[in-house]
């Protein structure tokens, strides 16, 4: 066991402090862990969320040393020595108390998505799928809304586009519909005008922070760019075609 | 719609008011079922849960859901998994419960597909199921290991698109009647700390089960059996609460991930246990009930695992109380690994691209939490608390309780079980039992000739009782008594048990009572887990003593109940329930006789397929 200073943010939306504690840690600890145990000992009121501590609910996100993570699925010992370890709420959502953000946004959004609608099933009434024609989608549909690509993306983040822009977790929500096998709506035209497809300039920050791994831009947002460009005009997804073509020629 | 109606009560209450025809308590997979069916009855809905929505122990359930779709094995039908449940459950379910949900559970997981639900698939594009334990064919339908959250979010998009009124981040700590009928809940949003009350005709109860009354548990925060000691309070009957489930896989190194569970989908896979001598310890426990379907010999265990339909099932998928206690005697007799549990190898039966798109939870899970790599190394595992079989005793058909308005669905709900669950049974359970509860809640609503009157007498003294925790200057937090409670279930009231034991635990828990009447908060009311805590140990304190007492009573052994004093499974108790209730202020026990069973379904059971 030893013992290791955390500063972990404590206070609402009106103000608030980074407040130092000393936690004793053993060995396999996560951040979430830490968190516990200074609830347990130290400080009984401190508001954190979390459920499943194993990475699968996406309650726990919080900004570790900096970086957008989900505090249950980061170990202590794989953080840099020496220093202390700060934990923070979310930046890009108003804080309620301590670790806990208010993210009300998000299911709001969730609600403007028109929602799947199937086409006809065959006769026995169900429908046929291969593996392969659904991978992808699977892929989207492994989103535990954590919401840290929310929390990183500069759109939200930094320029709080939130009532232009639905951000990248439900980009790939749409994407997981417009790949859909089965759906037969066509967002296309949301895409580009409220839910601000254009104002996404492909840094990727968002991919990198995904605990689940999902190819976020690539996968889905870039995809869905050349959609939209199918039916409108975006210069930077249409600049993306362009140089595809030039370095790989045989691609269609 | 969601009303607000705060004016209309004025003084009485200070909080929120709303109001409507059917308020579903819990937002997991039965909660969620159970509103969207109420509400395509054209019923407004409110649905009401601790956590944001989406994040409910459903989304967390791993390995599948069963149903008898018989894609992948045309033998299976539901005759056969009726036949399995009730083995499983040691014939101590509510047949009827068993029955419904065998035949239903194909349509359920068929409607979720049309809700936009994408399960793995097999070659000719249908669903793919996989084997688990204790199920004859491969029988769960599944996306790799994250099958509750394809369920949740799949649930959750029907439902915010049918116009439910969702309050999340809301705790209830009352059900209000009036007389003998249920007319609303009491409860507090946990972000401002604010009481607010709910009015309604009907009330589903859809809480899950309470597995942190346990310290070594699979379970989250939310699980402290807050349904079952709402519905207990009042006035409901509690039946099978001396079944609680130990899952043979949890981790076990290191501690802090000590509890989180290992889905049985390893051993449906292949997966197998072995001691710290190298033995594959499982053909060791055959029980005699399945001699006829098991695998004698690693020779035909390897060669259903190749594909060979005549072969029979690997000893590794018995039923969980059967491997949990082999695991239990393992280590107890010596042969343990080094941190007291036994190895689960999958690495040296599948590759590991298999193993990575059949177990992507599990390799994350091992590779960042424990530093394993389990496409190479086996994992460390031993039993962890799970599932609560015990619950609120229902009618089959309508899932209403015994209290007039009062419904449960899901793992908060008793019967369907019986002694022992097989893994993958809850899912299913969850939206066949969570559709009748909807249904049965709006049926019952829209026969209500006048909507049921709240007693503010009443709630003024709920509320006042949940803001008891701050008015006390000394005392203990929760986290201390909820840590002793836990540790002392697991001493006296764990896998193993007996007389001895639970008359100490029955001692205990009266302490732990008395301690719990000084529980401090400290801080204020908004977003204070300390506080929470301090109300959610009440339920925790309620659903341990029913365990006991339930324990106590039940004089065999027989599915996850094991009293070393009577190992043996007895015929006469398997005709009774043991049946918690409230009486005045005292918990009671007692037997009552199961109902009896046709003949054609009886001869079902023994079939040997
Ligand atoms: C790690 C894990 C893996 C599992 N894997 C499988 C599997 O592969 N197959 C399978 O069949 N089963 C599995 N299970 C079991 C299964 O997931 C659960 O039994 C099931 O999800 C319970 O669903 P539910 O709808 O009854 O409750 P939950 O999904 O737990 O939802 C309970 C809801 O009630 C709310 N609630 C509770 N108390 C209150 C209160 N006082 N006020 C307001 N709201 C309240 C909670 O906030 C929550 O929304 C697994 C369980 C775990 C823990
Ligand atoms: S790639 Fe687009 S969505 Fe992702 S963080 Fe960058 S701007 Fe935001
Ligand atoms: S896409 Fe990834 S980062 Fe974004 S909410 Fe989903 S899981 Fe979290
Ligand atoms: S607690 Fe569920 S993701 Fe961290």
């Amino acid at each position: 066991m030893e013992k290791l200073i955390f500063k972990v943010y404590r206070g609402d939306s009106g103000k608030g402090e980074l407040k130092e504690y000393q936690i004793e840690v053993d060995e396999g600890m996560v951040v979430l862990d830490a968190i516990h145990k200074l609830q347990a000992t130290q400080a009984p009121d401190l508001a954190c969320r979390w459920n499943c501590k194993a990475g699968r609910c996406g309650s726990c996100s919080a900004e570790i040393n900096g970086f957008p993570k989900l505090m249950c699925m980061t170990r202590i010992d794989e953080l840099p020595k020496g220093n202390p370890i700060t934990v923070e709420p979310m930046k890009a959502f108003p804080i309620i108390k301590d670790l806990v953000t208010d993210v009300s946004w998000n299911y709001e959004v969730n609600k403007t998505i028109p929602p799947f609608t199937p086409k006809p099933p065959e006769p026995d009434g169900t429908w046929r799928m291969q593996q392969k024609d659904i991978d992808r989608v699977q892929e989207f549909r492994k989103c535990i809304e954590c919401f840290l690509c929310q929390d990183v993306c500069h759109v939200l983040r930094n320029h709080n586009k939130h009532s232009q822009f639905i951000g990248p977790r439900f980009l790939i929500r749409v994407a997981s519909l417009e790949m859909h096998p089965l759906d037969t709506v066509d967002r296309r035209e949301l895409l580009k005008d409220q839910f601000g497809i254009g104002f996404c300039n492909i840094t990727k920050c968002c991919t990198e922070v995904c605990p689940e791994r999902i190819t976020i831009t690539d996968n889905a947002i870039i995809p869905l760019k050349e959609r939209v460009v199918d039916r409108y005009y975006d210069p930077l997804a249409w600049l993306i075609r362009q140089l595809k073509r030039v370095f790989k020629p045989s691609a269609k | 719609m969601k009303e607000k109606v705060s004016d209309r009560v004025g003084s009485a209450f200070g909080g929120e008011t709303y109001e409507q025809d059917v308020i579903v308590i819990g937002a997991g997979g039965a909660g969620l079922r159970a509103a969207i069916e109420a509400r395509l009855q054209g019923l407004s809905v409110g649905l009401i849960c601790k956590s944001l929505l989406g994040k409910a122990h459903t989304v967390m359930a791993e390995g599948g859901a069963a149903a008898a779709l018989a894609y992948v094995d045309n033998r299976d039908s539901w005759k056969v998994h009726f036949r399995d449940t009730l083995r499983g459950g040691k014939f101590l379910n509510n047949y009827k419960m068993a029955l419904l949900h065998a035949q239903e559970a194909p349509d359920r997981i068929k409607e979720l597909e049309a809700w936009g639900a994408l399960f793995d698939r097999t070659e000719d594009g249908r669903i793919l199921q996989r084997n688990f334990g204790g199920h004859r064919f491969p029988r769960l339908a599944h996306v790799g290991d994250r099958t509750g959250l394809e369920i949740i979010r799949t649930l959750q998009d029907k439902a915010v698109h049918l116009g439910i009124d969702v309050y999340m981040e809301c705790t209830i700590t009352k059900l209000l009647k009036d007389g003998d009928k249920i007319s609303g809940a009491l409860g507090y949003w946990r972000t401002t700390g604010e009481s607010v009350l709910f009015k309604a005709k009907a009330i589903v109860l859809a809480t899950g089960g309470f597995g942190k009354a346990y310290r070594v548990t699979s379970n989250s925060w939310e699980y402290t059996g807050d349904g079952h000691a709402l519905a207990y309070h009042a006035g409901a009957d509690l039946i099978d609460m001396e079944f609680v489930q130990f899952h043979p896989t949890g981790m076990v190194w290191p501690l802090s991930v000590k509890g989180i569970l290992v889905t049985e989908g390893v051993r449906g896979d292949g997966g197998i246990l072995k001691n710290s001598k190298g033995e594959r310890f499982m053909f060791r426990y055959i029980p005699d009930l399945y001699k006829a379907e098991t695998s004698d010999t690693e020779e035909e265990a390897n060669r259903w695992l190749a594909g060979d339909k005549s072969a029979r099932r690997p000893p590794e998928l018995l039923t969980r109380d059967v491997v949990a206690k082999a695991i239990v005697k393992e280590v107890k007799e010596g042969r343990g690994s080094p941190h007291s549990g036994v190895f689960l190898d999958i690495a040296s039966r599948r590759s590991a691209e298999d193993i990575k798109r059949k177990l992507p939870g599990m390799y994350q899970q091992f590779k960042e939490l424990a530093g394993i790599d389990i496409t190479k190394e086996p994992m460390e595992v031993a039993p962890t608390c799970h599932y609560a079989m015990g619950g609120v005793r229902v009618d089959a058909e309508t899932a209403a309780a015994t209290v007039p308005g009062l419904f449960a669905a899901g793992e908060c709900a008793g019967g369907m079980h019986g002694a022992n669950r097989l893994g993958g049974n809850s899912l299913s359970d969850l939206l066949v039992f969570g559709r009748r509860a909807g249904l049965g809640a709006a049926e019952y609503a829209k026969k209500l000739s006048s909507q049921p009157t709240v007693d503010m007498g009443e709630v003024q003294q709920a509320q006042q009782q949940m803001s008891e925790p701050f008015e006390r200057s000394r005392g203990e937090t929760a986290y201390k008594i909820i840590s002793d409670l836990q540790e002392m279930m697991e001493t006296y009231v764990g896998i193993v048990r007996e007389e001895k034991e639970l008359s100490l635990a029955v001692e205990k828990i009266q302490q732990l009572k008395k301690r719990a009447q000084n529980v401090c908060a400290t801080g204020d009311k908004a977003y204070n887990p300390g506080w929470n805590y301090a109300l959610d140990l009440t339920s925790l304190l309620t659903v341990s003593e029913a365990i006991i007492l339930a324990a106590k009573e039940r004089k065999e052994s027989r599915g996850a109940l094991t009293r070393i004093d009577y190992p043996n499974t007895e015929e006469d108790w398997g005709k009774v329930n043991v049946v918690i209730r409230k009486k005045g202020t005292e918990m009671t026990v007692a037997k009552e006789p199961l109902s009896e069973m046709p003949e054609e379904l009886k001869a079902l059971l023994q079939e040997t397929i």
